[in-house]
Parts: C-alpha cells; structure tokens; sequence
C-alpha cells in the first residue's frame, strides 16, 4: 500500500470531501448560532454601561420624565430571589435525597422524577396564575410572599434535578463502608454523602438562583410592582425583571434606559452564578 | 500460620457459623445451602473463580447486603452463637462487632483523624485527648502511624492506594469489632502494598476472627490457616489450608488451584 496521494482511490477522495463539507456545515451552524448570542450581548453591554451611574443604586424607580434608579427593584429582587431559594433549595436538596438514597428505583421515585420533569419544563406563567389563586386572590392583594413562593416553585425542580444527579454519582461502596462501621442511613448520607456531592449541591442551588433571578411572568401575577421603596412582603415588592417589562415596554427614553441597565445587572448577576457554579464542579471534578 | 491439623479443628472454637445459607438475587439463586465456620482467632480465606459467590457469602455476615431490596438470606448464621439473621438484630450493633474491608479503598471525604474517628464516634463519647489517643492506637495497630501522624489534618484521599486501604483496616479497627471481613483488600494494590496488608492480617489475627475473599491463591496460602474452596455458589471444600492445597478430596478443587480453569 502507497501512502502517495496520486494513489487515493476515489471512494478514500469521497470520503475527504465529505468530511471537509461536513466540518464546514459544523462550524458555520456554530458561528452563526453564536452571533445572534454576541448581538444580544454587545447591545446589551452597549445600552446598558452608558445608563449604569450610581443613581441606580441609590434611587428609586422614577416617574416618567424625572431622575431616578432600580434601588427599590434591586432589593426587592434580592429579597424575593433569596427568600425563594430559602423556602426551595431544602424542599429541593431533600426531595432529591429521598429519590437517590431512600427510595433509589422505587415507583415513588420514578413517579416524582417524571412529575419533576414536567414541573422544570412548566411554563413559569402557569406557576404565576397557581400561586395567583392560591395566595393572591384569596387575600385580595399582590404580595411578595406569592412572588418568593412562585419564584421558590420554579426553584424546586431545577434543584431536584441536580441534587438526584449529583447523589447518584457518590459511589456506592463509600456508602458500604460507612454502613459497614454502623453507620445509620441518616448518619450516611450527612457525614459521608453529602460532603461527598458538597460541590454539585452547591451547584444545583446556584443555578436555580440563576435561573429565578431573570424570571418575569410568575411575579407578574404574584408581587406585580411597587414604584416606591418597599421590603414588606404583604405588599407589592418591585423586582428587576417586571420593572424592565414595564419600562422597556413604555415609550419614555430615561425609562428604555433603566431597563437596559436592569437587564445588563439581571446577566451579570446569572452570569457569575453560572461561572461559579461552573468553577465549582471543576473544582470538584478535579478533586476526585 | 496452619499450626492447626485437621484432627484438631473440632476443638477451637468457631466465631461465626454458617448453617446451609443460601442467598438470593431477586429470583435467582447465588448461593446453594453454603456450610462454614470462621475459628477464633483464625484466617480463613475464602477462594473460587469470579462469580462463585465468594463475595456474597462474605457480605451476609454483616448483612450488608440488606442496603439493597431484593437481595436475601436463607438459612443459619450465628455470631458467638446468637443468630445473625433474625430480623430483631440492630444491623448497627451486628456491623459494629463484624467490621468489613472493601476491595478497593474507600476513604470518607474527611481528614486522616476524621475518617477513624467517625466509626468511634457512632458508638463512644470521648474526650479530645481520649479520642487522640484511639485514633492513634487505631492508625499504629494498621501499621499507618509514622507515615500519617504529621499530617491527620490532611484529607484520606490525598494518601497512596496502600495507604488507604490500611486507613480503611485502621478505620475498622478502631470500632473494636470481633470479626473482621476483607473483601480482596489488595486487588487493587502493588506487591509492596499487599506485602504489609498480609502482614498486618497474620498481626490482626491475635486479636480478630478474619475471613478473606482472594483471588490470588498464594495469597490465601500465606495468610490463611483455613481454606473454604467455592464453585458456583457452593462451597466445595474446607480445611486447613495446607491440606486443601496439597491434597485436595475433590476433583474441582485440584483442577482449580492447579489453574486448569477459573
């Protein structure tokens, strides 16, 4: 056999050819899919960057027309957002504990994973209008209760997920050996367990944070918006996504603006909760 | 090592007994009425070829099999004479009292310390000093102390595989049990590591009843006192050690420890 190119026989040149045509179809589907995503981004630095000046943390939403910031968006944000990963992340950390060390390959377990499934791909609006009828019309007001509790909702199942994951993946004879010491199963899974998966649980919270702190339709419905300083969560709270639904919606320049600044605040914020939870599995991942 | 004759093995006493056990996977049968005592004091060693059931008898003795649905026992076990498997036994306390050693070392996510102090902890409230002093003698009864003792702080994942697994024998060591399971403890490990591991069970032996799934022949040579020869899910033979490997009574086991299969 000759490795001389005037021998490639025609079905070897075939072959060539259609991989150089497959490797060309690859990479401009990529480069084209990435564009639309630097678009969005270069806008979104562009507009947003100009209108970032310290007014925005320092003054509250204004009327059309006037000078103003977010700070009462931001901290009703911070304080919805937080609250639901509080009321979410144990539901969540201990529901997918149940499903990997309890009830590993039971009915139950198969049950809620599928209904867990259904309730990540939910549209987050379906989970507004429930928590609408749930805590907001019964009590005759929007609230900021019904927004953490919508927020907390669409938190569950993205924890759910990661922490059944991330459990599965401790190896079992680690579990055998804390048993065979005389362990209990609670013993098991606190001591040995979970520090084993310390990093992927961490994960998980972190990414349902990323994922609520951008959601606009379940507060819609929920704790609607506040245009005054309010952290009083039988009221109305403001958050930063609904107030750049409303502001980027109105036809006032200073309003666009805000808006623009909000989104660019919402992307760091889920930007450096991805990187870190991104950082942390690698970190993790390196360990072992 | 094999002091015992086989004229004497009636008269020492057996730690543990099994009585025509049998063990199921699901529906399907793995193990055939196996009959098998462990003699005080002594190591046996437990030989077949892969999927013998070798393994599955070894963890029915601390019931460790019961972590997973599906899986269970039939027949007799006793521990000092008491039954193992009746369903009134704290599986805590049976573990406590038969510790088990895993085929590939298992350290707990915790500091070298940590790691022996977390079985002594399930079962004794001590003082700093008192628990220093356990994990101490714990870590110099497996032969780990002067390699390990300026670093107690330092994570059980950062030693070798050798040392490990001896992290793993001190670990059981330090709950006191009376009976210690080694489930191919150096499979995984180098020449030199199984060299010291071998060591410390002829050392372990004065104080524990050991029993020991091998694959390696001359491993349950030089450490074993008894031999139970498996195939199959039945147990073939059983008896001094010297005896089974230089005149075994039943054909399979010639043809086994000859290498003639498995």
């Amino acid at each position: 056999m000759s490795l001389q190119s005037q021998n490639i026989s025609s079905l070897y040149a075939r072959r060539l050819r259609f991989n150089t045509v497959a490797i060309t179809v690859a990479t401009t589907v990529t480069i084209i899919g990435l564009l639309w995503l630097a678009n969005i981004l270069v806008v979104l630095f562009w507009n947003g960057f100009t209108g970032l000046t310290p007014a925005v943390f320092t003054q509250m939403t204004p009327a059309p027309g006037s000078a103003g910031g977010l700070l009462n968006a931001i901290a009703g944000s911070i304080e919805m957002t937080g609250l639901g990963i509080l009321l979410g992340a144990p539901v969540g950390i201990l529901a997918g504990t149940y499903m990997s060390e309890y009830g590993r390959g039971t009915r139950l377990t198969q049950v809620v994973r599928f209904l867990n499934d259904i309730l990540l791909s939910a549209p987050s609006i379906v989970i507004g209008l429930f928590v609408y009828e749930l805590l907001v019309r019964p009590f005759g007001h929007f609230s900021g209760w019904a927004g953490a509790l919508a927020l907390a909702l669409i938190a569950v199942p993205v924890i759910v997920r990661t922490t059944e994951d991330m459990l599965l993946l401790v190896p079992s004879p680690l579990r055998e050996a804390a048993a065979a010491l005389g362990a209990t199963r609670a013993t098991i899974i606190r001591v040995i367990v979970y520090r084993s998966a310390k990093e992927g649980l961490v994960t998980g919270v972190l990414l349902a944070f990323a994922r609520i702190s951008g959601e606009t339709a379940p507060l819609l419905f929920t704790a609607l918006n506040n245009q005054f300083w309010n952290v009083n969560l039988n009221k109305s709270v403001s958050s930063l996504p609904v107030v750049i639904f409303q502001f980027a919606l109105s036809p006032y320049k200073d309003w666009q603006s805000l808006a623009w600044t909000g989104a660019l605040l919402i992307t760091l914020t889920a930007l450096a909760g991805n990187i870190i939870a991104r950082s942390l599995t690698n970190f993790g991942n390196k360990k072992s | 090592m094999n002091e015992a004759q086989g004229t004497q093995s009636s008269s020492i006493p057996s730690k543990m007994e099994a009585r025509d056990l049998s063990f199921f996977y699901g529906g399907s049968k793995a193990l055939k009425s196996v009959s098998l005592p462990l003699y005080q004091n002594k190591v046996t060693s437990i030989i077949g070829p892969s999927g013998c059931g070798k393994s599955t008898l070894l963890r029915i003795f601390n019931r460790i099999y019961e972590l997973y649905p599906n899986q269970r026992a039939e027949g007799e076990l006793t521990l000092s004479g008491g039954n193992v498997l009746a369903s009134t036994v704290d599986l805590n306390m049976l573990r406590a009292k038969v510790g088990m050693v895993f085929q590939k070392p298992t350290p707990f996510p915790l500091s070298i310390y940590d790691n022996i102090a977390f079985g002594i902890r399930l079962y004794e409230r001590l003082s700093k000093a008192e628990m220093d002093q356990r994990v101490e003698t714990a870590l110099r009864g497996a032969a780990l102390w002067d390699e390990v003792k300026d670093k107690l702080n330092a994570n059980g994942a950062s030693l070798s595989g050798g040392q490990q697994q001896r992290l793993c024998i001190a670990r059981t060591v330090a709950v006191k049990p009376e009976v210690i399971l080694f489930d191919e403890p150096c499979s995984a490990l180098d020449p030199i590591s199984t060299a010291r591991i071998e060591e410390l069970i002829d050392e372990l032996k004065q104080t524990y009843t050991i029993a020991i799934v091998t694959h390696s022949m001359q491993q349950a040579v030089r450490v074993s006192d008894y031999t139970a020869f498996m195939y199959l899910g039945e147990l073939v033979e059983f008896g001094v050690t010297s005896q089974v490997f230089t005149t075994p009574k039943d054909k399979r086991t010639q043809d086994y420890i000859t290498g003639r299969f498995g």
